[in-house]
C-alpha cells in the first residue's frame, strides 16, 4: 500500500506583487480557478502521483472581526499558499517537481519574500517554506492516483462490454456473465489495454510510525486521563462562560465576495474550498483548538479512512492548518456536489463535528455545550463560512468526473475482478455496480 | 398547541394554501409597470385572495408577485430590497454561476430564453388569474379593471391550459406536496425527525415563522420609528420592535419549461421495440409512478391519511431501486430520506449511525429532505396528446409543456438545492451517467462522461441501461418573485409616489435590517 502524504509550501507575497501573481495564476487556467493540466507553467497532469493540488493567496479578508472581542487584530499579509495530496513522501515529489517546472516554480515564488529567481535552490527553499498541518484528511488512504485511473478505464471497459454481452445473451445467468467479464478483463489485460497494478508494498518506516501514532495518542490520554477528570469540571464551567459571552458575529457577506467565489464553482462534479479566519483570543479556546484537531487527525488517519468521514461520503482531501503563530487558521478542502449541498450535508449530518472543531473560530456561530446549535443556525452558519472562504486562485484535479463514490465503486469493481464471489447474489450485486 | 384557526390566514396570498384546482382556467401575465402611479392605485384596488377557507369556495381568483425590479419600480426602499435574499436579488439569470448549477446551460441556457434571460428583460410583475371554465376572460376584464392598461405594460401571456389531472407527458401530476403545519404541532429538533415526515414547518414556505431548523429565515425588516408607513406591516415575530415586511409572504418561483411529449414518447417507443407495454413500464421507472399515478413502491409508513396514500411511502425499503429506479423524477426530486438512515433502534444504533459507522458504501449520500422541501402551483400548457397518439409519425405538432411554480422560504435550499443537486446531478445517490430522465439535460459532464443514460437497477445482476437520452425538457423561462403578505401589499402600494429613499430623512442609523444580521435574534431550539 502506498500511503498518502501532503505538502504545505507558504510564503509571504512581496509588495506590491499582488496583482501581477494573480495575472500569473489566471495565466494557467482554462476556466475560472480550474487549472488547465498541460498549462506551461506546471503541467500538473505529468505528475502521475499528484492527487489534487492549489494555489491560494490567503488574505485576512475578515481580520477586523476579532475586534468584537475587544483585541486589536494582528498585522497579516497576502501569504501564497501552495498545497497539494500525493502519493508517497513529499522528498520525492518535490524532486519530481523541481525536474519538471522549475523554471514555472521560480516564476511563480519569485514574487514571495525571500526568494529570488537567480541564484535560489528551488528544492531547498521549498522544503523550508514546507509547514506541516494539524490535521490531514484522506478519504481512502493507499488509494492512489495511478489505481483510481485503472479502476476508471476498468470500469468503463466493463460497462461497455457488460451491455453488449446482456444485449446478446439477455441478463439471466449470473455465473455465465461473469466468466464472459473475468476472461474479457484477462484478454484486454493481455492486449494492454487495461492494467491492474498491484499495489506496492507499505513502507516499513511508515507502517512502524503509524502503529506508534495509533497506540500512542490513546496511550498517552489514557496516561492523562486522571488529570483530564480532574480539569473536566473547569473546562466545562468555563466553556459555558464562553459560549454564553463570546459575541456571535451575524454579517452577511457581499454579493461581490459571493460572485467572485461561485464563479470558481460548479464546473464539474468536485469543488475546492480555501478557507481563513482567526482562533478565538485566550488559552481556553486555542488548547481546546489543538486537543479537538488531534482527535481529528487521529481518527481520520486510523479510523475514517475507509470512504467517509462520519456521515460525510463527498471529501477527498481535507487539511486544517494553524498559522500565524497559532493565531489563525486555514481549512482546504475537495469536495464533491455543490457548495450548497456541502454545506447542508455539514450542518445535517456532521454538525456536531463541525461545532467541536470551528467553535473555536472567531464568527462562528454560538454552540451549546462544543457540539449543540453552532451549524445549526443556519443562516449564521453559512454567511460566516462563506464570508471566511477565500478564492482559490489555481485548483488540479487528476481524475475530473469521478467522486468519491464513484472512486469506491470502481474499486469494489476491481475487487471483484480480483476475488471471487461464492454465491450468485453476491455476483449479481458485483454486476450491478458496472 | 395553536390551533389552525388562529393563523394569520387573512394576510397570506391564498395560493400557499390552495392550489385552486377546480379553477381549471388561467391567465398568467408578466407585467412591467408603466406607471408607478396608477400601478398603485390598481394594486390598492385589486381584490387579492387571501386564505381563508370560503364555503362556497371561491369561483375566481387572483394573486400578484413581484420581481425585485418590479419592488425597485414601486419604490421599494433600496434599504429593504437588501433584506431579502441574495438569489432573489441577482435573480434566476442574473449570473453565469448560477445558470451553471441550475442546468441553465446548453439549450436551456438564459440566452435563449423566451422571456427573463438577461436582467433588462426581468418582469417587474406576475399577475395569476384563476377562473371556472370559460370565465377566465370575462374574470381578466373586471380584474384588470378601467386603468391597468395605462399603469402596467404586458410583457407576455404565458399559455397555460387545463388538460385534466395530468401533466403534458400524461402522467398524473401534482400528488407530492408537502403538508404544512400550520398549527407548529411537529417538533423540529434534530433528534426527533430520524425518519421521513411529509408534515412541514410553516417557516419553510411562508416568510416569518420558524422553518425545519426552528431559525427565522432572512427577510427584510423595518423600524417602524422610522418608516411610519411600516405601521401597517405585521411584527416581527423574533423581534416585535421591528415591522416584518416579509411575514406571510413567500417566494415565489417560476420556471417556463417546453416539454417535448412527442419526442418523449417516441423514444420511449423506438428502445421499447414498439412494444406498447414496454414502453409503459419504461416510462413508469423514469418517472417512478405509473401513468395513473400508482408509485412503483408499495409499502407504506404510519401517520399518514390513508386517503393520502399515494404520498404514503418511502424508499427506504428498496435501497437499491430494484422497484423504483434511484435516479426515477420522484426519487430525485423528493427522496423522502429523514434526518438518518432507516434502521435505527435505540441509542447504540443511533450513535453507531451518527457516527457514520455500519452502512454500506453506497448508503446515506442523500440529504434530509425536509429541508429541500417545494410547493408546487405549476400549470401545464398545449394541448393533451395521449401516448398512443404521441408515437404516430404524424402527431400533431404543438407547444406544450408546464409553467412550473413553487413557493419556498429560501430559494437557494429549497429550489435551487433540489435542481442542482437532485435534478440536474448526474452524481446523484450514486447513479451512473444520468441526470432526471424527464427534466435533465444531457450536457456532457468537462471529462467528457456523458449524462445520458437511464438507468434501472434489476434484482438479477446487470442494470438495465437505457443509452442516448435525449433532452425533453427545455427551460424558456424563469424568475425568482416575492409574493407579499397582504399588509405588505397595502405597504407597497402606498409607497409615496415619487419613490425611493425620497423620505429617508438623512439618518444615519440604518432604518431596516435584515434579521439575521443582529445577534439576540437565532431562535432557541
Amino acid at each position: 500500500m502506498t500511503p498518502q502524504s501532503s505538502f504545505l509550501i507558504v510564503a509571504t507575497v512581496r509588495d506590491g506583487q499582488l496583482k501581477n501573481l494573480r495575472t500569473l495564476f489566471a495565466s494557467m487556467n482554462k476556466i475560472p480557478g480550474h487549472a488547465d493540466p498541460d498549462n506551461e507553467l506546471i503541467s500538473f497532469g505529468r505528475f502521475d502521483r499528484l492527487h489534487v493540488a492549489r494555489f491560494v493567496i490567503i488574505e485576512a479578508r475578515t481580520a477586523h472581526e476579532i475586534k468584537e472581542f475587544g483585541v486589536t487584530p494582528r498585522p497579516w499579509l497576502p501569504t501564497l499558499a501552495f498545497l497539494g495530496d500525493i502519493d508517497g513522501d513529499v522528498h520525492t515529489f518535490l524532486l519530481e517537481l523541481v525536474e519538471h517546472a522549475e523554471s514555472g516554480l521560480k516564476k511563480i515564488f519569485s514574487h514571495c519574500e525571500g526568494f529570488s529567481e537567480e541564484d535560489q535552490n528551488l528544492l531547498e527553499w521549498m522544503k523550508a517554506n514546507n509547514i506541516n498541518a494539524n490535521a490531514n484528511y484522506v478519504n481512502w488512504i493507499g488509494r492512489t492516483v495511478r489505481q483510481i485511473h485503472e479502476e476508471a478505464a476498468l470500469h468503463r471497459s466493463l460497462s461497455t462490454y457488460l451491455q453488449k454481452v446482456v444485449d446478446d445473451d439477455g441478463r439471466e445467468n449470473v455465473r455465465a456473465l461473469r466468466q464472459k467479464l473475468l476472461s474479457y478483463v484477462e484478454l484486454e489485460k493481455y492486449k494492454g489495454r487495461l492494467t491492474l497494478s498491484p499495489p506496492e508494498p507499505t513502507p516499513r518506516e511508515w507502517k512502524i510510525r503509524n502503529l506508534l501514532h495509533k497506540i500512542g495518542i490513546p496511550l498517552i490520554i489514557l496516561f492523562l486521563s486522571p488529570l483530564l477528570l480532574v480539569i473536566a469540571p473547569f473546562f466545562a464551567l468555563r466553556l459555558r462562560m464562553l459560549e454564553r459571552s463570546e459575541p456571535e458575529l451575524f454579517i452577511r457577506p457581499s454579493r461581490k465576495h459571493l460572485a467572485e467565489l461561485t464563479v470558481q464553482e460548479d464546473w464539474d462534479v468536485t469543488n475546492q474550498y480555501s478557507v481563513f479566519g482567526d482562533v478565538k483570543p485566550g488559552l481556553f479556546r486555542l488548547l481546546t483548538f489543538k486537543f479537538i484537531l488531534l482527535l481529528t487527525d487521529y481518527f481520520a488517519r486510523h479510523i475514517y479512512n475507509r470512504g467517509f468521514l462520519a456521515r460525510i461520503k463527498t471529501i477527498h482531501f481535507a487539511h486544517w492548518v494553524l498559522m500565524d503563530n497559532n493565531h489563525r487558521v486555514f481549512f482546504a478542502s475537495n469536495y464533491d456536489g455543490s457548495h450548497e449541498s456541502y454545506m447542508d450535508d455539514f450542518i445535517n449530518k456532521v454538525g456536531w463535528g463541525l461545532n467541536l472543531i470551528f467553535s473555536n473560530a472567531v464568527g462562528y456561530p454560538t454552540t451549546r455545550w462544543i457540539i449543540k446549535e453552532g451549524a445549526h443556525r443556519e443562516h449564521a452558519f453559512k454567511y460566516t463560512q462563506r464570508r471566511h472562504q477565500i478564492p482559490t486562485e489555481v485548483w488540479y484535479k487528476a481524475y475530473p468526473g469521478l467522486t468519491v463514490v464513484d472512486l469506491a465503486r470502481n474499486s469494489r469493481i476491481r475487487q471483484g475482478v480480483e476475488v471471487r464471489q461464492s454465491n450468485d447474489a453476491e455476483i449479481s450485486e458485483w454486476l450491478s455496480l458496472i | 398547541m395553536k390551533k389552525s384557526s388562529d393563523f394569520e390566514f387573512d394576510d397570506l396570498q391564498g395560493l400557499l394554501r390552495f392550489g385552486y384546482g377546480k379553477l381549471t382556467d388561467t391567465c398568467f401575465m408578466l407585467l412591467n409597470i408603466a406607471n408607478v402611479d396608477l400601478a398603485k392605485q390598481w394594486l390598492n384596488t385589486v381584490p387579492i385572495n387571501s386564505a381563508i377557507t370560503k364555503d362556497p369556495p371561491p369561483a375566481t381568483a387572483v394573486q400578484i408577485a413581484f420581481s425585485v425590479e418590479g419592488l425597485r419600480a414601486l419604490g421599494l426602499k433600496e434599504s429593504v430590497v437588501d433584506g431579502f435574499s441574495d438569489e432573489f436579488i441577482v435573480g434566476m439569470a442574473g449570473d453565469e454561476s448560477r445558470s451553471r448549477r441550475l442546468g441553465d446551460v446548453g439549450r436551456n441556457a438564459p440566452q435563449r430564453w423566451k422571456w427573463g434571460g438577461n436582467a433588462a428583460q426581468v418582469p417587474h410583475v406576475l399577475l395569476l388569474l384563476y377562473a371556472r371554465k370559460g370565465n377566465i376572460e370575462a374574470w381578466r376584464k373586471t380584474v384588470e379593471g378601467e386603468h391597468f392598461s395605462g399603469a402596467f405594460l404586458l410583457l407576455e401571456e404565458l399559455p397555460t391550459l387545463y388538460i385534466g389531472d395530468i401533466e403534458s407527458f400524461g402522467f398524473h401530476d401534482g400528488i407530492s406536496q408537502p403538508t404544512i403545519d400550520w398549527t407548529q404541532r411537529q417538533s423540529t429538533d434534530i433528534h426527533e425527525r430520524d425518519s421521513f415526515s411529509n408534515l412541514l414547518a410553516v417557516g419553510e414556505m411562508v416568510l416569518g415563522y420558524p422553518n425545519e431548523y426552528g431559525q427565522y429565515t432572512a427577510r427584510p425588516l423595518i423600524d417602524p420609528r422610522k418608516d411610519k408607513l411600516a405601521t401597517l406591516l405585521p411584527n416581527a415575530n423574533n423581534d416585535p420592535a421591528w415591522k416584518d415586511f416579509g411575514r406571510n409572504g413567500t417566494y415565489l418561483v417560476l420556471r417556463h419549461l417546453g416539454q417535448d411529449v412527442a419526442g418523449f414518447w417516441q423514444f420511449l417507443d423506438k428502445v421499447s421495440d414498439h412494444v406498447p407495454q414496454k414502453r409503459e413500464q419504461l416510462a413508469a421507472a423514469m418517472l417512478g409512478r405509473e401513468r395513473n399515478g400508482t408509485p412503483l413502491i408499495a409499502e407504506r409508513i404510519p401517520g399518514i391519511p390513508r386517503e393520502d396514500h399515494w404520498n404514503d411511502f418511502t424508499f427506504d425499503q428498496d435501497p437499491n431501486g430494484n422497484h423504483c429506479p434511484l435516479g426515477a423524477h420522484i426519487r430525485r426530486s423528493n427522496p423522502r430520506t429523514g434526518d438518518l438512515p432507516p434502521g435505527v433502534n435505540g441509542f447504540i444504533s443511533r450513535l453507531i449511525k451518527i457516527l457514520g459507522f455500519g452502512q454500506r458504501p453506497d448508503e446515506d449520500l442523500v440529504a434530509s429532505s425536509r429541508f429541500h422541501r417545494l410547493l408546487r402551483r405549476g400549470r401545464s400548457y398545449g394541448p393533451a396528446l395521449a401516448p398512443e397518439d404521441a408515437i404516430k409519425p404524424d402527431a400533431p405538432a404543438s407547444e406544450r409543456g408546464l409553467q412550473f411554480i413553487c413557493l419556498v422560504a429560501n430559494i437557494s435550499r429549497q429550489f435551487e438545492f433540489v435542481q442542482n443537486a437532485w435534478t440536474m446531478n448526474s452524481k446523484f445517490n450514486g447513479v451512473q451517467e444520468e441526470r432526471d430522465p424527464l427534466l435533465g439535460n444531457r450536457e456532457p459532464l468537462m471529462s467528457g462522461e456523458g449524462t445520458d443514460h437511464f438507468n434501472c437497477p434489476g434484482q438479477s445482476g446487470p442494470m438495465q441501461k437505457t443509452s442516448h437520452l435525449p433532452q425533453f425538457v427545455t427551460t424558456h423561462g424563469g424568475g425568482y418573485f416575492f409574493m407579499p403578505g397582504l399588509r405588505a401589499l397595502k405597504y407597497i402600494s402606498a409607497l409615496p409616489a415619487n419613490g425611493s429613499d425620497s423620505h429617508h430623512d438623512e439618518d444615519q442609523e440604518p432604518d431596516t435590517k435584515s434579521y439575521s444580521q443582529f445577534s439576540d435574534s437565532a431562535a432557541t431550539h
